[in-house]
Formats: C-alpha cells, structure tokens, sequence
C-alpha cells in the first residue's frame, strides 16, 4: 500500500507527519502502530516529525500532513488545536472524538458541574470544557476519517492518497452496502435487532452484523441518511421507546449532527410523555 | 552539562521536570532537593478527564461493555471484561457462565496481553534500555528485532479480531458472553501462526534476559494481584498481596482507598491503613510464577540466572521481562486452545434484569482493574465505579521516583530526563502519551 521499498528521494525531501492527541482513548493512533505489515514501509516513506505516542524526538514545525486524534475538552486543548492548525499543511481528523466529539460530548448534555463533583472529590483542581467538541468546531479540517476506532486501512489509503497527491478513496454511503458485499444476513429485517446500519456511514467492514449484532453506529452518519425513516421503523415496528432512541444516537458519535439533532428530537418527545 | 555542580551540594534547588506543552496526559515532574535528600516530589499527570463514571449513570448495563472499552484504546479487553463479570454478578448469572466461555474470554485476553505487551516491550520500553529515541531509529540498527516483535504483535491483534470481531474497541463482547463464538476453521488457521509466534517469544525471551543490562532499583513493594488457585490470573480469583492482602473480588473496593491529589486529574490509591502498592506484570509474576504454563515456566530459572536474581523480583525494571514471560504463557494458552477448539453450545448466558450491585477486577496488561456496578430493576445503571491500574500504581511510581532521586542529582540533564522517563515506562502507564513526554528543566533556588 506504502511505497514498498525506501523512497529514491533523501531523508530530506520525505513528507513530514505529525500525529496529535487531544481528548480521547488513544485508540485511533494505536491503529496507526497497528499496521504492523506496512509499519516500517510508512517510516520509510514518510518522516515521523512528530508523534509522541511512537518517539521522543520532534523535529520543528511546519508539518505537510497532521493526524489529529480526539476532542477538544480542555481550556488547554482550546488553544492548542490553533497551534496544531497552524503548524500543518494538511489537517485530517481521525476517528470518532476528532469529528464528533466522541463518548465524552454525552457531558454536552449535561451539567458539567455536577459531572466533575460525582467523579472528583476536589472538583476545583479538575480543570475542563463545559462541552467536548470536534476538532472542526475550532479550526478547518482538511478531511476527516471516521471510526470509534477508525479503520486500519483507511489509514493507509488516506496516507498513500496524501503520498502521491490524490483524493483518499473513503466512501461516504451507508454500512448497508458494506454488509451486502459481505453476502451477511440483514440483522434489522430478518431478526429483528435495531440496526443503525442504514444511517451509518460504511469503512468498519460491517463488523457487528458479522458477529450477528446490530451496528451501534461507530462511523457516524452516512452522507443524508434518512433518520425518521428509520426511526418510525424502530417505533412501530420494534417498539422502541422516545428513550431509548435517543439512547442509541446518543453513543460515540452523538454530538454529530444529524444524530444530534435526531437524539435530541426524541428527546423532546420523551419530555412530552 | 549538570544543571548542579558539587560547591552547590548543600544548598536547596530545585529540579523541575516539565511535561511538554502540547502532550495528553501531560506528565510533569517538580522535585526539589536539598543536597541529595528530597524535599518534594509531585508526578503530575493531566490526562483531559472524560467521567465515564458519571454518563454510565442512566445506560441501559448491555451498552456498558462498549462504552467501557473507550477508555483505552490500547486495553480495551480488560475493561470490557471488568464491566462483563461485575454486571453479570449484579444480574445473578456469574455462576452460570459456560466453562467454554471462560476458556474464550481467557484466549481473548491473551490476544490483548500479547498485543500490549508487545507494544509495550518493544516500541516503547526497549529504546529506553538499548540507548534510542524510538523503536523507528531502533529499527535501523536492530531491524531484525524489530520485525520479529511486530510479527508476534500481529498475531495478537490477530487474535482479538478473531474471538471479538475487531483489536482496538472488540464489537464481539457481551454481558453473559460473546455474540458469536469464532469460526473452528479460523481458529486452526490461527493456532498454526500462534506456535511459531511461540518459539520466536521464546528465543526474544532469552535475548532481552541474556544481551540487556537492568538498572539496580530494588524496593519493598506490596505486590497485588488476583491469585486464582489453578492458573496464571487473568479474569478470576481472589485478590492477594504479599503482605497480607487477601479479599474476595467484591471487597477489594473496601479494601484500597482513593484520594484525589491536587497536582493530578489521576486518583491515587493505597491499601487501606497501610500505603502504596503496585499492580502488573511483576505483582503478577512474583505472585504465580508457580501457575505459568511450560514453556514460560522452563524460561523461568534461565531468565532467573541470567539477570542474576531469583523471584520474587523487587526491581520494576525486570517488568519488561515479566512481560516477556507472560506474552509466552500467552501465546501457549492461545495456541493449545484454539488447536483444541470447537464451537460452545451456546456463546452467551441468557439474562434477565434485575436490581443488584456487583464488584469485579480483572488483570489488565498493566494490572489489576477493578469495576462496580449498581444497577436497578430494569437493568439501568446507577451508579458505576472503575479503578484502572495506573491510579493503583500511581503513588508508587512517586515512591520510585523518590528513590531514584538521589542518583541522578549529578547526572546531565538528558540523561537524567531519560531515567525518570525510563523508570516511568517500566509501569507502561496507561497515560497513552506516557511515551516520551518529560522534558527536563533544571533552575536552582535558594
């Protein structure tokens, strides 16, 4: 996938990487260091400039492709997406918590206050965001990637595109597809399970209904998904409750519109009842 | 260049371990001695906190595994397992679940130890012993080492993505077992790969005993760990120490306690009553050494008598050899069990919910991690609680630093920069960035 053998071109004229970490699991840069086959052919072919999770030494700014990984939740991380932005030629988010906000933006919701008292004793030396948000809330995003976490392979593609100068080939349609071509039986219609594979954007490999679960809706919303039609099959047909709807968008990617505004329709109808 | 110079021994100053501006978990370290006696010493940590423990509140417990997992990219499966065997208690099926999805959940754990370990023992721990940056400038001069150790790597992804569907963030789990058990044929194919991973372990094994030099650092730790009576500790038993610690899975909650400390977003947790204690791949060991299948076991003595010490180990250092001996044992367990392997009956207990609590750790590639569960009549959550291994280890990476302290005060600035963070990694702290992210500034006051 990475140039197979070490670039023609000295160390000098390499690409340089930096790859960031705001809020988050750590997962999507593990994905990265998870190419264990394409892993020393990437570090030949481009300079790993910076990239805390892998080395120690940093080479100084500017960077022709930024990785950024996580929410921004902190005051500190505020200002540092600035700088990040600045430093970087082209910016990509990777993963959930970079594009949606991830599992922590369930705070945006909440109150923050009592969030920080019920996990710390001494809420007043935690020092945090009312709200988790994407990295595209802050700064311009060249590209996302998608994926609580993302996958593998769409790493590599996004970095090869990068490489030679062309569009990363990331299809934006629904996981449906996806698990058509796999040849798997339809989760949602032939046993009944509430599948958010029909607004879900495509790229895991349609991991859960291989294993006979319904997709939890990792990757986010597909390019339009039609959410009310989905959402009056889960109340008519299967019996799901305002709540629980809102339940299910409101998961790794629910600060991502249009889960977000889907999530918090049902919740106003929860409050009618 | 040493930012002191011996004129200045008396005097108080202040050595001051900066974390990196632009660095998650951002690890600081502020020490100030007078002469070589340590005045004060804070380990800083500011990993962004994201409450899990407050938005679990009001989840339905099925969904708990899944968002469990989030909280570590790099060991998902001990958090995933944690919540699984703690809800399970709090539903009243623990004692039902099928022998054959113990086995599973066991082989699934190897996959993340091997994985971890690997990560950890190669590209982030070996550089600091063998006198490089980064497992990328390692690889020039030791590219062999290198690929050998990404191959066994790979295998262990292999492997979660074989008995869970995916390696970082498995979608296969569920509370009372597993959606689906793996394809028999998949997993043949795999116990193929797993055997030969077996034998490069091995020989890695006795390289890192034979050909690496362990700095001296031996402390009188409590060591914890779960000691289940008939294997190697990974998802049951009872929690034990070596000094006197023995409860039961349910009680260890009562039986630690945590206190926040000003300078960090990281709880700290000591035995109650008595003081800090260290959890992993070392309490581990040096708990169950006797329980290690035979190819790890027939290493033992070997490792033993080339770093010239006999267990139990009291010096965190040789971690990256317990490692080493557990990622064995783990390849063994994986490989003897997927060649035997034939699809359970059933891949999941059935449960119906109800209102219960329940509390259980399992041993997570850097130790002990602790869930409980508070869940009403319809299976919502009401409270959670979730002690991870680095809070645990926490005030003891302090304790070390303490210790260390002294024998760095006339060492260069780089070179003591490097062995705080070395000695930092030898607890493969779950603050993701933990690789590399100390810089060191000196000032002198007083």
């Amino acid at each position: 996938m990475i140039t197979p053998t070490a670039p023609a071109v000295p160390t000098a004229a390499k690409p340089k990487l930096a790859v960031y970490k705001f809020s988050s699991c750590d997962g999507c840069q593990l994905q990265l260091l998870n190419l264990e086959d394409q892993l020393l052919d990437l570090v030949g072919a481009v300079e790993i400039a910076y990239f805390l999770e892998a080395r120690r030494r940093e080479l100084p700014p500017p960077y022709d492709i930024g990785l950024v990984e996580g929410s921004v939740s902190t005051p500190e991380e505020e200002e540092r997406i600035q700088h990040v932005r600045r430093d970087c030629k082209y910016l990509v988010t990777i993963g959930a918590c970079a594009t949606s906000g991830g599992i922590q933006a369930l705070r945006n919701w909440a109150n923050i206050d009592e969030f920080v008292g019920h996990v710390y004793a001494q809420p007043e030396h935690v020092s945090t965001l009312e709200t988790a948000t994407p990295i595209a809330a802050h700064v311009f995003v060249d590209f996302e990637l998608r994926g609580c976490p993302v996958n593998q392979l769409q790493v590599a593609e996004l970095l090869s595109a990068l490489l030679v100068g062309r569009k990363p080939n990331i299809p934006t349609h629904s996981l449906c597809i996806e698990c058509k071509r796999r040849g798997l039986p339809c989760v949602l219609v032939s046993d009944n399970q509430p599948c958010l594979g029909p607004i879900t954007q495509a790229g895991c490999g349609a991991l859960c209904p291989a294993v006979g679960r319904a997709c939890y809706g990792c990757f986010g919303p597909m390019e339009q998904p039609n959410m009310a039609s989905l959402g009056s099959w889960f109340t008519s047909r299967l019996g799901y409750s305002p709540r629980k709807m809102k339940q299910m968008l409101r998961l790794f990617n629910g600060y991502l519109e249009p889960f977000k505004q889907a999530s918090d329709h049902y919740e106003r109808l929860d409050a009618r009842k | 260049m040493s930012g002191l110079t011996r004129e200045s021994k008396s005097q108080r100053r202040s050595i001051h371990v900066k974390a990196l501006a632009r660095v998650e978990g951002e690890g600081a370290l502020n020490l100030t001695m007078r002469g070589r006696e340590v005045e004060e010493l804070e380990l800083k940590i500011y990993e962004p906190p994201r409450f899990f423990e407050a938005f679990l509140r009001g989840r339905d417990f099925r969904e708990v595994p899944d968002i469990t997992a989030r909280i570590c990219g790099i060991c998902p499966v001990a958090y995933q397992m944690g919540s699984c065997y703690a809800l399970e208690k709090a539903m009243g099926v623990f004692d039902q679940i099928d022998p054959a999805i113990q086995t599973l959940r066991n082989v699934l754990y190897c996959g993340e130890w091997i994985e971890s370990h690997l990560l950890h023992m190669f590209l982030l721990h070996l550089p600091d012993f063998l006198g490089f940056e980064s497992a990328i400038s390692m690889a020039a001069d030791h590219g062999a080492l290198v690929k050998r150790s990404l191959r066994v790597k790979k295998a262990g992804n292999d492997l979660l993505m074989l008995v869970a569907g995916r390696a970082v963030h498995p979608v296969g789990v569920c509370v009372g077992g597993f959606y689906r058990a793996p394809d028999a044929a998949a997993a043949t194919r795999l116990a193929r790969e797993l055997r030969t991973c077996l034998d490069e372990m091995c020989e890695l094994t006795l390289f890192l005993a034979e050909k690496i030099e362990y700095p001296a650092l031996e402390r009188d730790y409590e060591f914890v760990a779960l000691c289940p009576d008939n294997e190697y500790p990974m998802n049951l038993g009872r929690i034990r120490s070596n000094k006197g610690l023995n409860v039961d899975q349910e009680e260890f909650g009562r039986a630690i306690e945590e206190r926040q400390v000003s300078h960090s977003t990281s709880m700290h947790a000591f035995v109650r009553d008595r003081g800090p204690y260290l959890v992993g791949p070392l309490a581990r060991l040096n708990l169950n050494a006797d329980k290690l299948l035979p190819r790890a076991a027939e290493l033992v003595p070997k490792v033993c008598q080339a770093v010239g010490k006999s267990l139990p180990w009291r010096n965190n250092f040789l971690s990256l050899l317990a490692r080493s001996l557990e990622t064995v044992h783990a390849l063994e367990l994986a490989a003897d069990t997927l060649s035997k392997y034939v699809p359970p009956v059933r891949s999941r207990v059935p449960i119906v919910p109800r209102a219960g609590i329940g509390g259980h750790g399992t041993e997570a590639p850097r130790g002990l991690c602790w869930h409980e569960y508070r869940c009403d009549a319809d299976g919502t959550i009401v409270s959670a609680r979730i002690i991870p291994p680095t809070t645990q280890n926490y005030a003891t990476i302090e304790a070390d630093l303490r210790e260390l302290a002294p024998q760095i005060v006339d060492v260069p600035d780089e070179d003591a920069t490097l062995r705080c963070e070395h000695l930092i990694r030898n607890y493969d702290p779950c603050i993701s960035c933990s690789v590399h992210f100390l810089k060191l500034s000196r000032s002198q006051v007083g």
